[in-house]
């Protein structure tokens, strides 16, 4: 098991190293542009050299590249080429909110997509199934912000019911800021759960067709038993795969979440930053997203370990 | 006297095309559907300037609710919702096709290419897509865009590459897949060159699975596409975008015209719901194996 799991560490070390890479050199694509925009909107040095030399965007790539993955190994990720602030401050700041959405999303995808898809599996080809289905093709259609919409105008129209306008710190009122959090993360997590419905039921019927199960249904076993204790755990070792996808995917949808609900998370500060081609805290937000999800897919890949034993690559 | 050489027709040919397609129709109903919703949505597209009533910039009745005259509505600028909807479909089609033809191209040459040369080659590619599907869609989009500047072109570009990287890993699974058959090393026994052995056998025999992505795909793009718009990163104004729709003026407005934000949302959820079907019902008729999640 030790052996595996420095096999997995090793294997997304390199995955890591070429994610830094592309987040470094996406902003650089077009150079010169936001010193442009700073120096026409702000005058913050002589000329445009200057003001380059100051940024330190005069150097070479290469040097740019080694001097900031060191910068981000001793937890510098730069400041704000527009306020200056460290990007760490305000990433430490937002961060916990964003994650807080992500992980009650996550654990609202996983609550409502397998059950359902157990039951849809299990019920294959009635009506239990037919609506089961059906509702995860919405949830798959439906975009996120819509969905933010139609349940913040809903209530409104129906009951004079709209979610608060600002957001409550944990300091404030504890309460309130988790209240704060269902309802975004409700709607974060339905689209995932769609997916996750869809792929626990493919993956049930799949097992459920196997000699040992057909063996445990001659046997006798009362179907809660043949389902829950002996297909599940082996239908859901493709469905513990598409949770890592699912974390990038929510990661992305948080972005259109906190914009509809007014949420200062990392997604608000991403789309403020690329309004402004702020290109330190676009790089330092993408590698803390970036290094979330590889820990996330290795967690994950540590977790099939778990599910099966024979498992080992 | 005999009818001349080509003039005949295998009997009921044309019942049997038509008969056919009804019973696929019947087999897959809901790909029967979403192939319908798609071929309403290109309808729109091409025709909208027969379609729509008005232009999607004129400006007529302020805030008015749906009815016979206006069948949407009007907006705060007194411009008419369907004729804003369907220009969109034009703007959403555009994107879609383009973003997909161009993805599918680069997918294609990349996982083709990866499965075909193998070895070291086949690592460091590997590698790269692994790192680049580590990013969320979004963000990446986002970030390619802070790059690239708005406009239609750009957009297209970015969702390209954003694409491109998930389908060439499903495409080299297939060339791979394809790559094992007999046909393949007999082609490299008769001394059929490499360019002949990819374009020749393998390009064929994965065009099922490529087929079925690009449907798919074409869902996952208008997704996104609304997505950027409605972030204010996507098509610019005054282009009627569905998602550019839901922003701005229609949330400003939501309480007070609804239909500003609804009708524009049902829109893009009809449009994704459509190529969802179709690209599902294609899956399950062409390349049973991509199946996983119906």
């Amino acid at each position: 098991m030790r052996l595996y799991v420095l096999r997995r560490l090793l294997v997304a070390l390199p995955s890591l190293l070429i994610a830094t890479f592309i987040v470094f050199a996406l902003p650089r694509l077009l150079p010169g542009d936001v010193v442009q925009m700073m120096l026409e909107e702000k005058a913050y040095g002589k000329d445009l050299d200057d003001l380059r030399a100051k940024l330190g965007l005069d150097r070479p790539l290469a040097v740019q590249y080694g001097v900031w993955l060191g910068e981000v190994a001793r937890g510098r990720l730069g400041e704000s080429l527009w306020t200056r602030q460290p990007v760490v401050t305000e990433l430490i700041r937002r961060l916990p909110i964003t994650l807080m959405l992500g992980t009650i999303a996550l654990a609202v995808s996983i609550v409502i997509g397998v059950p359902i898809g157990v039951l849809s599996a299990v019920r294959q080809d009635g009506a239990a199934d037919f609506v089961a289905r059906s509702g995860a093709i919405l949830g798959l259609s439906i975009p996120p912000f819509m969905l933010a919409i139609v349940a913040i105008l809903l209530p409104a129209i129906w009951w004079g019911w709209t979610p608060l306008v600002s957001f409550t710190e944990w300091s404030k009122d504890p309460i309130t800021y988790v209240v704060q959090f269902l309802l975004p993360s409700f709607i974060l997590g339905v689209a995932s759960a769609a997916g996750i419905m869809r792929l626990t039921r493919a993956q049930l019927l799949e097992v459920l067709r196997h000699d040992y199960v057909r063996t445990a249904w001659a046997k006798g076993l009362r179907e809660r038993v043949v389902v829950l204790k002996h297909s599940l755990k082996n239908a859901l070792i493709p469905v513990v795969t598409v949770l890592g996808l699912q974390v990038a995917q929510i990661a992305g949808g948080s972005v259109v979440i906190e914009t509809v609900f007014s949420i200062p998370g990392t997604g608000q500060f991403l789309v403020d930053a690329i309004s402004q081609r702020d290109y330190p805290v676009i790089q330092g937000i993408n590698l803390v997203i970036v290094a979330t999800i590889v820990a996330c897919n290795l967690a994950v890949d540590l977790l099939y370990a778990v599910l099966d034993p024979r498992i080992r690559y | 006297m005999l009818p001349a050489p080509g003039a005949l027709t295998r009997a009921g040919a044309g019942v049997g095309r038509l008969g056919s397609i009804w019973r696929m129709a019947r087999a897959k109903p809901l790909g029967a559907i979403g192939a319908a919703i798609v071929v309403g949505l290109l309808v729109m597209a091409l025709g909208a300037d027969w379609i729509a009533p008005y232009q999607y910039d004129e400006s007529i009745a302020r805030m008015k609710a749906p009815s016979h005259q206006f069948w949407l509505g009007t907006d705060n600028l007194g411009r008419d919702i369907w004729s804003r909807v369907v220009y969109g479909a034009r703007i959403s089609v555009t994107v879609g096709f383009a973003t997909v033809a161009l993805a599918t191209l680069m997918a294609a040459a990349v996982g083709i290419s990866s499965a075909y040369l193998g070895g070291a080659y086949d690592i460091v590619v590997q590698r790269i897509v692994d790192a680049w599907q580590s990013f969320p869609g979004l963000v990446i989009i986002l970030s390619l865009m802070a790059v690239l500047g708005p406009g239609l072109l750009n957009l297209i570009v970015a969702l390209s590459i954003l694409g491109a990287a998930g389908a060439s890993r499903v495409i080299r699974g297939a060339a791979l897949s394809v790559m094992q058959h007999p046909y393949i090393e007999a082609a490299r026994a008769m001394g059929a060159g490499h360019l002949r052995i990819v374009l020749r056998y393998i390009v064929p025999n994965v065009m099922a699975t490529v087929i079925v992505l690009a449907t798919i795909g074409l869902g996952s793009v208008i997704l996104v596409e609304s997505a950027l718009s409605f972030l204010g990163f996507g098509v610019p104004p005054p282009y009627p975008s569905w998602g550019g729709m839901v922003a701005g003026s229609g949330r400003t407005f939501m309480y007070h015209a609804p239909w500003m934000v609804l009708c524009p949302g049902a829109a893009i959820s009809l449009a994704v719901f459509g190529f969802n079907m179709l690209g599902d019902a294609l899956r399950d008729l062409l390349d049973p194996r991509l199946r996983g999640g119906s």
